[in-house]
């Protein structure tokens, strides 16, 4: 606590400099990982040097181009039906964000309303969603998501919609939390006070403090989307069964593992980067934004 | 946690369970795929469609098909399963021993590397190898136990080839046990033959189980010691001059131990919710894997069923950890 009261002492700008300093090497790592990550899904169709659908039956489970028998045309080789596993994982990353940014704000965006309003209005209100929320938490997320998805049908929308309808639970508990906690402090008072209402004082006065604690979430959640994403594409359940995702290609790894097991380990490796990129980045901005949370 | 709030928490468990049921029933009802379709044989006539479709309640409004479940679930009965044609409590009763042993051998794991490593960063506090210890953790708990599955497959079923990636036990040993609790059971009766293969196809997917979750036992217990060191009665012992394990075991440790229970015994339930898709990839003879199996061929009375069970699980996890808490407190075991 008293290097807190440092901070605040030493006025904005240093304490900027001081925050990004220690949000340091986590955050910078982080930014760098899912910046890498969102770049190659903007420019698959520039970047993959091949088609991710296309064929070729002639040269099927090559290994990597510098290992023996690897030809330099499929630099990390090619699955079963020949097709060029570098452009495959390319692309899969095309779903894999498009998943994590939209699932993520979606769940968040109706977590903070529920959070907002159970904790703001507080009685009966509060009482329903606390309850909705424990029936929530009774269920098994992973098999929740993959029923989810299984009623829903195949398609982006379905898995998106999976990750929403399991997740928003994640920012209702934290912002109802969170804005109880902020409406005793004395500056909510104080609004009241002047005669603000309480639309009014959550829109000014809460949304902001929450801020820290939402983006904090919000970056961990993406992680999440993209682990439901590649759980569901495991599974098969998740979009259309010809569009490359790091799920399904560690299924169909898994089957000729014994003979390409390369298959399968090169989705782990980029499932794993994109996951520990967002959790730094998460862990990074909880410093930078909110000095009292720092560990 | 005080008894009252306790009590209040166990009157809450049935309209949770009721709701579960309620979404559940629902939610599989508006199912486009049809169960019928899939298990009726070629050459089947409409009129034997509409006899299956009644014998499974299937042509009911869905009001009247949850009231007749929900009736009938009172009393112990979840129905047939419509794609193994069994009863659905037979089918759980069946499977759910192999899931509980893999989820106790996971979480004892956890526990034991939980503590070493918290005992080891502690030990490093201050030093410049406590930020590996924590880095490390960090990742541990970045990467979720499906992944840990498949990695410990590649590297230990496929690349070192140490281990079996697949079932509960080699098919060639005659398994003539009375309960479904093969491990306990065996280990019991002295077979230590079942024991040990059992073991060794249930180290793979019980590690990939524990590692995040140890990381999370580190994590906690660590901050917890880290927090308990700097109390005045450590600080008093040590200035008695009492050594640094007797004030860790006999100070430090069980004030400790209170809030990593309270924090880490919740998140049990993670693990638990984890084995469907560990079983999965192991092709573990689990409900996990049942349950997955239950989604892809519309099973909905097994769905319904495995739902329930592991809603049956969570909930009394968590009231268990709430209990072991309220023991473990000494403020709360005379408040």
């Amino acid at each position: 606590m008293v290097d807190l009261a440092l901070d605040r002492a030493a006025g904005p700008s240093s304490r900027w400099t001081a925050a990004l300093r220690r949000g340091g090497p986590r955050l910078w790592l982080g930014a760098a990982l899912v910046g890498v990550l969102v770049l190659v899904a903007l420019a698959a169709p520039l970047i993959a040097p091949h088609d991710p659908l296309e064929q070729d039956l002639m040269s099927a489970q090559l290994p990597p181009a510098w290992t023996s028998g690897g030809d330099a045309a499929y630099l990390l080789g090619t699955d079963s039906l020949g097709r060029c596993v570098l452009s495959r994982l390319i692309y899969s990353a095309r779903t894999a964000v498009a998943v994590a940014l939209i699932a993520a704000t979606l769940a968040a965006a109706i977590g903070i309303a529920f959070g907002l309003v159970a904790g703001s209005f507080g009685g009966w209100i509060d009482q329903l969603t606390s309850r909705l929320i424990d029936v929530w938490m009774a269920f098994p997320p992973v098999l929740l998501s993959i029923v989810l998805a299984a009623v829903i049908g195949a398609g982006l929308t379905s898995v998106i919609a999976a990750i929403v309808v399991v997740d928003w639970t994640r920012f209702a508990r934290v912002v109802r939390a969170e804005t109880m906690v902020q409406l005793k402090r004395d500056y909510a008072a104080a609004a009241r006070a002047i005669g603000l209402n309480r639309g009014g004082i959550l829109r000014l006065e809460i949304l902001p403090n929450l801020v820290p604690l939402v983006v904090t979430l919000l970056a961990v959640e993406m992680g999440i989307a993209i682990l439901v994403e590649v759980i569901l594409s495991f599974v098969g359940i998740s979009v259309a069964s010809d569009t490359p995702t790091w799920g399904g290609m560690i299924a169909e790894g898994r089957q000729i593992v014994y003979q390409a097991p390369w298959i399968m380990a090169l989705p782990i490796a980029c499932i794993i980067l994109s996951v520990i990129g967002f959790n730094l980045l998460g862990d990074g901005l909880r410093t930078l934004l909110d000095p009292v949370q720092r560990r | 946690m005080r008894w009252g709030e306790i009590i209040r928490r166990l009157v809450l468990i049935p309209p949770t369970l009721v709701g579960v049921a309620v979404i559940v029933f629902v939610l599989l009802r508006v199912v486009p795929g049809d169960p019928i379709a899939m298990m009726i044989p070629p050459g089947a006539t409409p009129a034997d469609i509409e006899h299956l479709r009644a014998f499974y309640g299937l042509d009911q409004p869905i009001l009247r098909q949850f009231i007749t479940w929900f009736g009938q679930a009172l009393r112990g009965d979840f129905g047939r399963s419509i794609s193994v044609h069994q009863s659905v409590f037979e089918l759980v009763r069946a499977r759910l021993p192999a899931t509980l042993e893999l989820a106790l051998l996971a979480t004892l794991i956890a526990v034991v590397l939980g503590m070493i490593t918290a005992l080891i960063g502690i030990r490093l506090r201050g030093r410049r190898a406590e930020l590996l210890v924590d880095g490390g953790v960090g990742v541990f708990l970045a990467i979720p136990d499906f992944l840990w599955a498949l990695i410990l497959l590649l590297l230990f079923g496929v690349l070192i080839p140490l281990l079996p990636i697949s079932g509960r036990i080699d098919p060639e040993i005659d398994v003539t046990l009375h309960s479904n609790f093969y491990l306990l059971e065996s280990l019991l009766l002295g077979r230590f033959d079942i024991a040990n293969a059992l073991v060794h196809h249930m180290i793979l997917p019980a590690v990939a189980l524990a590692l995040p979750f140890s990381a999370l036992v580190a994590r906690i217990l660590k901050a917890s010691l880290a927090d308990a060191e700097d109390q005045d009665y450590a600080q008093i012992a040590r200035a008695r001059g009492f050594s640094w394990p007797k004030i860790l075991l006999h100070e430090v440790f069980p004030n400790a131990l209170i809030p990593t229970v309270a924090l880490g015994g919740v998140q049990v339930t993670l693990l638990l919710g984890g084995t469907v898709l560990v079983e999965r990839i192991f092709s573990y003879e689990g409900i996990g894997n049942m349950a997955i199996d239950a989604v892809i061929n519309r099973d909905f009375p097994l769905i319904q069923g495995l739902i329930l069970t592991f809603a049956v699980l969570f909930i009394a996890l968590n009231l268990a950890v709430d209990l072991l808490v309220a023991l473990l407190d000494p403020r709360l075991r005379h408040g």
